[in-house]
């Protein structure tokens, strides 16, 4: 019993280790979040892929009833045109007090990089295209949830609108604080993924992040950029730098 | 882990020397660094937001079950109240939070997760060899007949007198402690796993029933916390058997194996 069996976890052993092998070179190719060498950001690359490969793509979060809703605090930047919060941007602060003086009448959102048609909406051109209502659990990574309801136009109805390129992989959300994230395109063309104007039946008010943001619902909260200005296509990762998550510290995919 | 208080009634089933199987050594070290690993970033990750809700919903503007002041991360009185959804609910609310809170969880979360793949790739190695060498079936789960209530009593009675028979370094374990080690590797364990997952957003969009069973996110959480305090308070105990019980002997039978 006790020699036949110490074989086994010796063959085990070594499968995982070229599992994590393989999971480290594929670390450094383009089309994934780098792991600079950090066993932290290695394990989630394990998770991000293990989450790609385990669970059926598409499947949709669970939606809940009007009377769910509940309340729901706004953390992180609160105004981007508030000099004295940390996400503060001297760049893109000031034009966002612009656009909070004329109620975002100027407000345009770009969408550009790996797309056939490049292209500027405005408010009035969003709210034309197909909206979806969803009513979903906003799950931070601080361990509170809130439930609410959200309206916008799903990613998909506007990356299609714009021709997504065959390679295009990921797309970045550039907002008007301190901060750029992106999704992979799987997430991207999740039918529950939209850019919300629409929070509870009323416009999206600033401190959730007006006046777009994205609903990422199959991931963590800060997935969800608020304050959006413009969307780019890529066909490599981006870490952005400082602006990013990586460098700072924290997971770049967070559906765990 | 072999404090023995009473000698098993299965004793023919073991004929091997004293001490442990190597790949339980193995795995048991493997476990404990992850065990360590995760019940510290949790700690760290708990206060972040350290109050517990049940159901679905649970955040600084509604009442909690359970606050455990372990940060001044919760201070109501300083939200600022922005938005009133009256036309939706005649309760909810938005306010901005305008402090910083303590908040540790860049590090915290990705290495718990690390933490929860060897806890689960040596959990899966464990209960594999387990079963097949049938270190489960002879060693850890207790036989119904032996779960007499007078047997469990008169276990109980000698631990709590600290009379631990000849203890021995390795199986046959002994009845209450066969009912400890089941209860971790069998109920707190896989307990702590699928509490865990039903916390992601990804894994309940693919299983929605996770949420059914555990009656949601918060209750998930909630559950997952104090299965962490029983698995405390079980390493609690089980450090306490092994120093009664010669630490030394005890812990060279863990690591070379006899």
């Amino acid at each position: 019993m006790k020699s036949s069996f110490s074989t086994m976890p010796r063959r085990t052993f070594i499968k995982g280790l070229a599992f994590s092998a393989g999971i480290t070179l594929a670390g450094c190719s383009n089309t994934d979040p780098p792991t600079y060498g950090n066993i932290l950001r290695m394990g989630d690359l394990v998770t991000y892929k293990a989450h790609r490969l385990l669970l059926p793509k598409h499947s949709l979060a669970r939606e809940y009833d009007y009377s769910d809703i509940s309340s729901i605090p706004a953390i992180g930047t609160t105004n981007p045109a508030d000099s004295s919060q940390p996400g503060f941007d001297p760049e893109h602060g000031p034009a966002y007090e612009r656009l909070l003086r004329d109620e975002f009448a100027n407000w345009r959102l770009s969408v550009e990089g790996s797309v056939v048609r490049p292209g500027v909406f405005s408010m009035a051109e969003l709210r034309r295209l197909p909206s979806r209502t969803q009513i979903t659990r906003h799950t931070c990574e601080e361990g509170w949830s809130a439930i609410a309801q959200w309206t916008g136009v799903p990613l998909s109805i506007v990356l299609e609108a714009c021709g997504i390129q065959p390679n295009a992989r990921f797309v970045q959300f550039h907002t008007y604080d301190a901060y750029v994230d992106s999704i992979d395109m799987l997430d991207a063309l999740h039918p529950q993924t939209i850019l919300a104007y629409g929070m509870n039946g009323r416009d999206l008010p600033i401190g959730h992040g007006a006046p777009l943001r994205a609903r990422v619902e199959t991931q963590l909260g800060y997935k969800s950029m608020k304050f959006l200005r413009r969307i780019v296509v890529a066909d490599e990762f981006d870490d952005h730098g400082e602006r990013g998550l990586l460098q700072a510290g924290w997971s770049w995919y967070a559906g765990i | 882990m072999s404090e023995t208080a009473v000698p098993s009634s299965s004793s023919e089933t073991s004929t091997q020397s004293e001490g442990h199987r190597r790949w339980v050594r193995i795995s048991h070290w493997i476990i404990v660094v992850s065990f360590f690993t995760l019940g510290i970033t949790g700690v760290f990750i708990f206060a972040a937001h350290p109050r517990l809700y049940w159901g679905e919903v649970g955040n600084n503007l509604t009442p909690a079950l359970l606050e455990i002041p372990i940060t001044n991360n919760y201070r109501p009185d300083e939200l600022v109240r922005t938005v009133s959804f009256t036309d939706v609910s005649d309760t909810a609310v938005s306010a901005n939070r305008t402090y910083r809170i303590f908040n540790e969880n860049s590090w915290a979360r990705s290495l718990h997760f690390l933490g929860a793949w060897f806890l689960v790739i040596s959990g899966l190695f464990y209960a594999l060899a387990g079963v097949f060498s049938g270190h489960i079936k002879n060693d850890l789960l207790p036989r119904a007949r032996e779960l007499a209530p007078r047997a469990l009593w008169r276990d109980m009675k000698n631990h709590l007198a600290l009379q631990f028979g000849s203890a021995r370094s390795g199986p046959p374990y002994g009845l209450l402690q066969r009912c400890a080690y089941a209860s971790v590797a069998f109920i707190a364990l896989p307990l702590m796993l699928v509490t865990g997952l039903t916390m992601s957003p990804a894994v309940t969009a693919a299983y929605p029933i996770l949420l059914d069973v555990f009656g949601g996110y918060q209750s998930a959480r909630t559950i997952h916390f104090f299965a962490f305090a029983a698995l405390v308070l079980f390493l609690v105990v089980h450090v306490a058997m092994v120093a009664l019980t010669g630490f030394r002997r005890q812990m060279r039978a863990m690591i070379l194996g006899n």
